[in-house]
């Protein structure tokens, strides 16, 4: 189970009107490499891992909701007063059309999040080398993010969320690391 | 620790009939924990407040990316 906060894990700041760049962040909301995404791979993955890694995959996937959260709060900002012409102006017409301002679990280009974006195979190493994978695009896409922003504040927050992407690809090597030593050998000094 | 550089750069080649003028130089991220393997004990960290900020206790991760126009800007920390 899960014990809920009622706050972000980082401020969420966003200092300009830019309903744009709220098309962009989407990707990292409902896109292929997104926080959606990286939740539901880790927190569906720990079942069939070795017990010394489960821990890992509950923790960071726990971490990739409350990222979630930090985007959906600042696709929110961006968007919520601006006017369906300003709607249109940033390239989200065809969004305002289906939703009007409500998120969706689609990436920058509109395309509808997919279970097939993620996988369990069921083989510690090969998942653990797809988090690895998972990882590196997600602080790909931040980069490009922050490339295509011109937003300090919001800047700070995409950040701080590469800055974790970081870390999770740190842990999850060292995850292979600890299933791959080689226990059972004698060790001679 | 801090024996590496977070980026690297290369040069791609530049045909004479390209349409857009050439970027010379290619910059990409080898970020920290390319280098690390297994954390070492006893690694330098953040205090605790700081590492709220930066999103790791430990300095030796901590890379934070800035785009070529915030650090033309001079932006960067
Ligand atoms: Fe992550």
């Amino acid at each position: 189970m899960w014990v809920y906060e009622k706050k972000l894990q980082y401020p969420v700041r966003v200092s300009t009107c830019n309903p744009t760049l709220a098309k962009y962040l989407i990707e990292q909301y409902g896109g292929a490499d997104g926080e959606l995404a990286a939740a539901l791979r880790y927190l569906n993955q720990r079942y069939t891992i070795p017990d010394k890694v489960v821990g890992l995959l509950t923790d960071i996937g726990t971490e990739e909701f409350a990222h979630l959260e930090m985007i959906a709060t600042m696709v929110y900002k961006l968007t919520k007063d601006a006017t369906p012409d300003q709607m249109k102006a940033a390239g989200l017409s065809g969004h305002f059309a289906d939703h009007d301002k409500a998120l969706f679990y689609h990436n920058a280009a509109g395309v509808p999040w997919t279970a097939t974006y993620i996988q369990a195979k069921g083989d510690p190493i090969a998942d653990l080398y797809e988090d690895i994978a998972a990882e590196e695009k997600a602080r790909a896409t931040y980069q490009w993010l922050i490339d295509l922003s011109d937003d300090p504040d919001l800047n700070d927050g995409l950040r701080y969320l590469r800055e974790r992407e970081v870390i999770h690809s740190q842990r999850f090597r060292e995850a292979v690391e600890m299933l791959k030593e080689e226990r059972d050998r004698k060790k001679v000094f | 620790m801090n024996k590496h550089t977070w980026y690297k750069t290369y040069r791609p080649y530049i045909s004479p009939m390209d349409p857009c003028p050439p970027i010379r130089v290619k910059r990409y991220s080898t970020p920290p924990q390319l280098y690390v393997g297994f954390q070492p004990p006893g690694l330098e960290q953040f205090p605790a407040l700081a590492a709220l900020k930066a999103g790791t206790l430990w300095k030796c991760f901590y890379d934070p990316y800035y785009s070529m126009k915030e650090i033309k800007k001079g932006e960067r920390e």
